[in-house]
């Protein structure tokens, strides 16, 4: 399945924006409702975006129920969820320590789900512990399209920086037999995890990572990356194309041109006419 | 190549873990914990060696250096072991429990020189960078006062029991959030020698802080505000920033952006009076592998090429650290008054 060319991105709605803390603040503010956002998505999906690609944040469930409950409305409307959404984690770790967010977080008793003797047998079998934590998470997901779900940057190049490259091809294997979707990668070192990919026996994977003009959060240099979109198989999906704010869209869309394989670009906004506009750059360059 | 060993595998630990081995100039050689979980998993997918007991790790390889990423409680121990033994050494913030503890290490690393550094990674935020460099050009004129901030959701409801809980064993805001900020303020605007007006306040915690306040002044006379709050939701994540107020203006710093105001403009400097925003894309420093921020791989870079060199380093050394452990002491007095 060929991915669309937009995706629509979610980072405006949970207050993320890599530029500015205050303006971070001011989208917290402005989605605080959850209408808020469906409204900007409906807004997306009349201007022809079809896909939404989303962090597995709790509000996203919310999201979800509402497309359950208009199965009209979302009919062709896929989403391809990003696991997991980090922060929670992360500030569950600073507090609970790995051991303890890991009771907090597997759904039911994480010793009666591994009953014969607990993290002494848990330790024997983390590939088990992995799937626990993709069926939590895809389970807001019941029910909606997802034909590729991406796993975070911050677990993917953890795993990449430990060389502990099997756990992709568990990661690769799970998403494919139990959810029939193609398994994607979002990363900070796009050139490594191809290669560390590729070692592991996955060909041609979606890997989603930073591609702009001026070589933000492009690890290792911007030659290198352009070099592996040039000559390497993958299917890269773009993402802070425009840098994080540092680019003008026309200028950040035109560079994407120069490398054909790109399938996709992901990115988020908060108005109609913004979402248009680079809407219709991205299919007239890509 | 260096070789490596890693104690300590929380948060801090792995992330450390998965910096430290894909390093060009760095091989991971062994790790320790005591936790069976942590030690399984990473003997089974990355082929490191692993390790329950520190000593043995230390002894039975030959280490370059190491990173103790341990509650603080153990960094002495631990930190003491490392430099006796000859090897370099990276620890997480904070340094030492007491003021004693750490002048021992301190000395220790010097007489044996031995590289060592401290975990502060704001220093390699650009941002940061960018307003030191600032400051130290005289860009604001005479300082009138500073702020320095942060805040974040880490305790939000009531709970206990982890070591971050207990606070005989660094497990509170100040320690964990407030180092931070202190670290900062000394290290870009100056030393500070004297809190008032300090207050260790408890939210949701039962036995540490979840939010420190203090009036601190600095050697220069200066005085600021010292703000931070671990159990503020309205933030997505630890949001760290510093904010300096002077004759000739004034500058807002966090990690993504500054915000300067001048009353007149600065030639030199290319700055328009009034508002000018510059943004971190213009200060990042390039890292060959990112994980969580550039900050990370940053400081290991620096601490890396100081051990390939066998120079000390001028950014977030021990004494540095120990300076910050001596204005937490100074603030947990004063709270106490």
């Amino acid at each position: 399945m060929k991915m669309d060319k937009v995706l629509f991105g979610d980072n405006q709605f949970f207050a993320v924006n890599h530029l500015s803390d205050e303006k971070s603040r001011e989208q917290a503010i402005r989605f605080k409702d959850d209408s808020a956002i469906i409204r900007v998505l409906d807004q997306a999906i009349e201007t022809g975006v079809n896909t939404f690609m989303c962090t597995t944040h709790d509000r996203i469930a919310n999201i979800c129920d509402h497309m359950r409950a208009n199965p009209d409305k979302y009919r062709d409307f896929k989403i391809f969820p990003g696991m997991p959404y980090a922060h929670k984690y992360a500030n569950a770790v600073t507090e609970l320590g790995i051991v303890g967010t890991i009771k907090q977080y597997v759904p039911g008793n994480i010793f009666s789900t591994f009953a014969k003797g607990g993290i002494a047998y848990l330790s024997k079998d983390f590939l088990k512990l992995m799937e626990i934590f993709i069926d939590a998470e895809m389970k807001m997901f019941k029910g909606i399209k997802t034909p590729v779900i991406f796993i975070q940057n911050v677990i993917v190049d953890m795993i990449l920086g430990l060389k502990a490259y099997d756990a992709f091809a568990a990661y690769d294997m799970y998403i494919r037999k139990k959810y029939d979707a193609e398994p994607g990668y979002i990363t900070m070192n796009m050139p490594a995890l191809l290669d560390a990919l590729n070692s592991v026996g996955i060909v041609n994977p979606i890997i989603c990572s930073s591609i702009n003009k001026i070589g933000f959060r492009m690890s290792g240099g911007k030659e290198i990356y352009e070099k592996y979109l040039r000559e390497k198989e993958f299917r890269p999906v773009a993402m802070q194309v425009l840098a994080a704010g540092a680019l003008r869209p026309k200028e950040a869309i035109e560079y994407l041109g120069n490398f054909p394989r790109i399938e996709s670009v992901l990115f988020g906004a908060s108005s109609k006419a913004h979402i248009k506009e680079t809407k219709e750059l991205i299919e007239q360059h890509l | 190549m260096l070789k490596a060993g890693i104690i300590g595998l929380g948060k801090m630990g792995i992330s450390h873990a998965a910096i430290v081995s894909p390093h060009k100039d760095v091989d991971l050689v062994a790790v320790c914990d005591t936790s069976s979980l942590m030690l399984e998993g990473l003997k089974k997918f990355t082929g490191v060696k692993v390790y329950d007991d520190y000593r043995k790790m230390i002894d039975s390889e030959t280490l370059d250096f190491i990173v103790v990423a341990t509650p603080t409680k153990f960094h002495y121990p631990m930190v003491k072991y490392a430099l006796e033994k000859g090897i370099h050494t990276f620890c997480e913030k904070p340094f030492s429990l007491t003021i004693r503890e750490g002048e021992e290490l301190v000395s220790l690393a010097e007489k044996n020189n031995l590289v060592n550094q401290v975990g502060y990674h704001n220093h390699f935020i650009g941002t940061f960078r960018e307003l030191k460099r600032l400051l130290k050009i005289g860009i604001l004129g005479d300082l009138v006062h500073f702020t320095g901030e942060a805040y974040g959701p880490v305790v939000t409801k009531p709970k206990g029991g982890t070591w971050r809980s207990d606070p005989g064993e660094g497990g509170g805001c100040l320690f964990d959030y407030a180092s931070h900020v202190i670290n900062l303020i000394q290290e870009i605007i100056g030393s500070p020698v004297s809190a008032e007006g300090a207050r260790l306040k408890k939210i949701y915690s039962k036995e540490v802080e979840d939010a420190v306040y203090s009036v601190l002044t600095l050697e220069s006379g200066l005085s600021g505000i010292l703000s931070v709050n671990w159990s503020d939701e309205t933030y997505r994540k630890m949001s760290t920033s510093i904010t300096v107020i002077g004759k000739k203006g004034k500058i807002i710093c966090d990690a993504t952006e500054l915000k300067i105001y001048l009353k007149e403009p600065d030639a030199s400097e290319k700055l328009e009076r009034g508002w000018t925003m510059k943004y971190i894309t213009d200060f990042a420093i390039p890292v060959d592998f990112y994980l969580r921020g550039e900050e990370y791989s940053a400081q290991i870079d620096n601490f890396v090429k100081h051990v390939i060199d066998r120079k000390p380093t001028e950014i977030n050394n021990f004494r540095q650290a120990l300076e910050t452990d001596r204005v937490m002491e100074l603030i947990i007095a004063e709270s106490k008054r």
